[in-house]
């Protein structure tokens, strides 16, 4: 078997791809990566398409054994203290940086530490983990126990298969480290209950600071601070759908925002929806964050989704080896299959 | 009946639009959603991902870097024109339901809170031809409504933390039924032991938005052999009445 088994399974490790649409009529949440560039960008360094699930990590990395001929990760997201112990007794300090490729051999044990700098890391392997899709998606449903691995987070003891059960030694490969500075306003665009809100409601929530409450989860994250004033309309409606990044606000007047695991409608009164291009930098943040909003227009909020888009898209020329020779062997060029021969000058040729 | 549907377009982000017939719980308005998600459905329109059909509103969930905002509205607009209200374009179901009181928990207080008897909350629940209204909270959970007045109650003051798989509860004059064990502030006055969301069915959940669905209340003997059976996937739901199973059929 080719497999890797998880000896420690960090605080909250699921699996997670790019998400389960086209269910949600049937009341199935979307689902998927938190930060959905950090997770492309784990997939692109180990030669994987976008949509190949990965391990999320949030706040505290799994200990993994290889239990295989060779696999490759590559972690990406927040930063985290890496260990590879060897059988032999040797831990080598940090082989594999965030945003780099690298190979792991039988019998070697992956171990990473708490994460900085984000919430979540993406650990991607090589030709993605041997686990069946539910409905088209090897995302991690933990509340209906659906997609991923027995559709929870990982346990220790746990095996997972892998579909490759080597990979071929390559350069490994970086990627520059993505910005995973907090954002300093999360730009949102107002409705499709912004009339359930007075005026200094609305003004509330785009001149208030919220902390992130550690009451938060994949469903939703909430915020404490300034409470939204309802109108007269009140906080309850009739329930309608909910979109990534809804804004929904109880009886209360606290904010929560939904994300990948929402539901997928609702009967709180939604002011307002996080523009889609800043739902990843809403996945990193962690308990205690502060953020504050500003509303735009939906014009700038879709030049926002093309912008990401665009960004997303420029990664794959970003990717570069990961230690250049720092002197030109001859030699190593010709193993490495980079030149095909070397020609004297003397030698034959038609003139 | 000629419909005269004023629906409004609302924004709900860069990837999400709604569009709203009205802001009740109204049979007819549900028609209209439901006529205008199979309408969306055949036009294809370019970059529109899934539509979730709502008690009284359509969301399209659709990909910004294939439409916009604006394009979508324009292409949804026509749409709209001479939609018709179907007059019953779903499945009709009878889903055996036992009301003992062991497991419809909340079966007495309801009793007492509308004045009835348990024996009538049981006849006037389970006859009451009850339309799916929409699908959410959890897979394959059905908003069922157009329960008698009486059955208005509010939500439990003090939701429980496990509702137990297959309760059927009510509030607010609708149904909903638990397709698995979840937190839940809803009356309880009934289990069903059919499978209300099944991974080896495609599609997984039993019912969908415009069906219909009466109870068919069960002793707890039946409702214990229907869950053996259940469990052991003997239990072959149809609502065609052709199916040899009596779980479920057509009515009339």
């Amino acid at each position: 078997m080719s497999q890797v088994r998880v000896v420690l399974p960090g605080l909250m490790t699921t699996l997670q791809d790019l998400g389960r649409p086209g269910y949600q009529r049937l009341g199935v949440p979307v689902s998927g990566a938190l930060d959905p560039v950090s997770l492309r960008a784990a997939n692109l360094l180990v030669g994987n398409g976008a949509s190949v699930g990965a391990l999320e990590i949030a706040y505290r990395g799994p200990t993994l054994s290889v239990e295989t001929d060779s696999v490759r990760f590559a972690l990406a997201g927040g930063r985290a203290p890496i260990e590879v112990l060897r059988p032999s007794g040797g831990a080598s300090a940090s082989p594999l940086g965030p945003f780099e490729s690298s190979r792991l051999l039988r019998g070697e044990v992956l171990r990473i530490g708490a994460l900085t700098e984000s919430a979540v890391a993406y650990l991607a392997v090589e030709g993605g983990f041997d686990i069946a899709p539910v409905l088209g998606s090897q995302s991690t449903l933990t509340r209906a126990g659906i997609g991923g691995w027995q559709g929870r987070a990982l346990k220790a003891g746990d095996v997972l298969p892998l579909r490759q059960a080597w990979v071929a030694a390559r350069e490994e490969l970086r990627l520059p480290p993505i910005d995973l500075a907090p954002p300093k306003r999360v730009r949102i665009v107002l409705g499709p209950q912004d009339d359930h809100f007075t005026p200094a409601g609305l003004h509330t929530l785009i001149t208030g600071s919220y902390t992130i409450s550690g009451a938060s989860d994949r469903m939703g994250m909430r915020l404490e601070g300034p409470p939204l004033e309802h109108s007269r309309k009140g906080s309850d409606i009739v329930s309608d759908g909910i979109a990534l990044g809804s804004i929904q606000v109880p009886g209360n007047g606290l904010p929560i925002i939904l994300l990948a695991d929402r539901q997928t409608t609702g009967g709180y009164a939604k002011i307002a929806t996080v523009v889609s291009a800043d739902i990843p930098k809403l996945g990193r943040l962690a308990p205690g964050a502060r953020i504050g909003f500003e509303a735009v227009g939906i014009e700038a909020a879709e030049a926002a989704a093309r912008q990401l888009a665009s960004e997303i898209a420029a990664m794959a020329a970003l990717i570069a080896p990961l230690r250049r020779p720092s002197v030109i062997d001859p030699k190593r060029l010709l193993v490495e299959n980079l030149v095909s021969g070397v020609i004297s000058a003397g030698e034959g040729g038609e003139a | 009946m000629p419909s005269k549907p004023q629906p409004r377009f609302l924004t709900a982000g860069d990837s999400a639009l709604i569009v709203e017939f009205g802001d009740r719980v109204d049979p007819h308005l549900s028609a209209l959603v439901l006529a205008l998600a199979q309408k969306l459905e055949a036009a294809g329109l370019a970059g529109v991902v899934e539509a979730v059909p709502t008690f009284r509103s359509l969301m399209v969930h659709y990909d910004p870097l294939q439409t916009s905002h604006a394009d979508l509205q324009r292409a949804i607009a026509p749409l709209l024109g001479g939609l018709q209200a179907a007059r019953f374009a779903g499945r009709r179901w009878r889903i055996p339901a036992c009301y003992d009181a062991n497991l419809g928990l909340d079966l007495a207080e309801v009793a007492r809170r509308t004045g009835l008897s348990p024996s009538q909350v049981v006849e006037r629940h389970s006859q009451t031809r009850q339309l799916v209204y929409m699908m959410g909270f959890l897979p394959g959970l059905p908003y069922l409504g157009g329960l008698p007045e009486e059955f208005a109650l509010p939500r439990r003051g003090n939701p429980r933390v496990k509702v137990p798989s297959g309760s059927v509860a009510i509030a607010m004059a609708m149904s909903v039924i638990y397709p698995q064990e979840s937190p839940g502030g809803w009356h309880i006055l009934a289990r069903t032991p059919v499978p209300l969301w099944d991974m080896r069915r495609s599609p997984p959940a039993l019912l969908a938005a415009g069906d219909e669905v009466t109870f068919e209340p069960q002793s707890l003997r039946e409702y214990e052999l229907m869950l053996a059976k259940a469990t052991a996937a003997e239990l072959c739901p149809d609502s065609d009445g052709e199916a040899p199973e009596p779980a479920r059929g057509r009515q009339a």
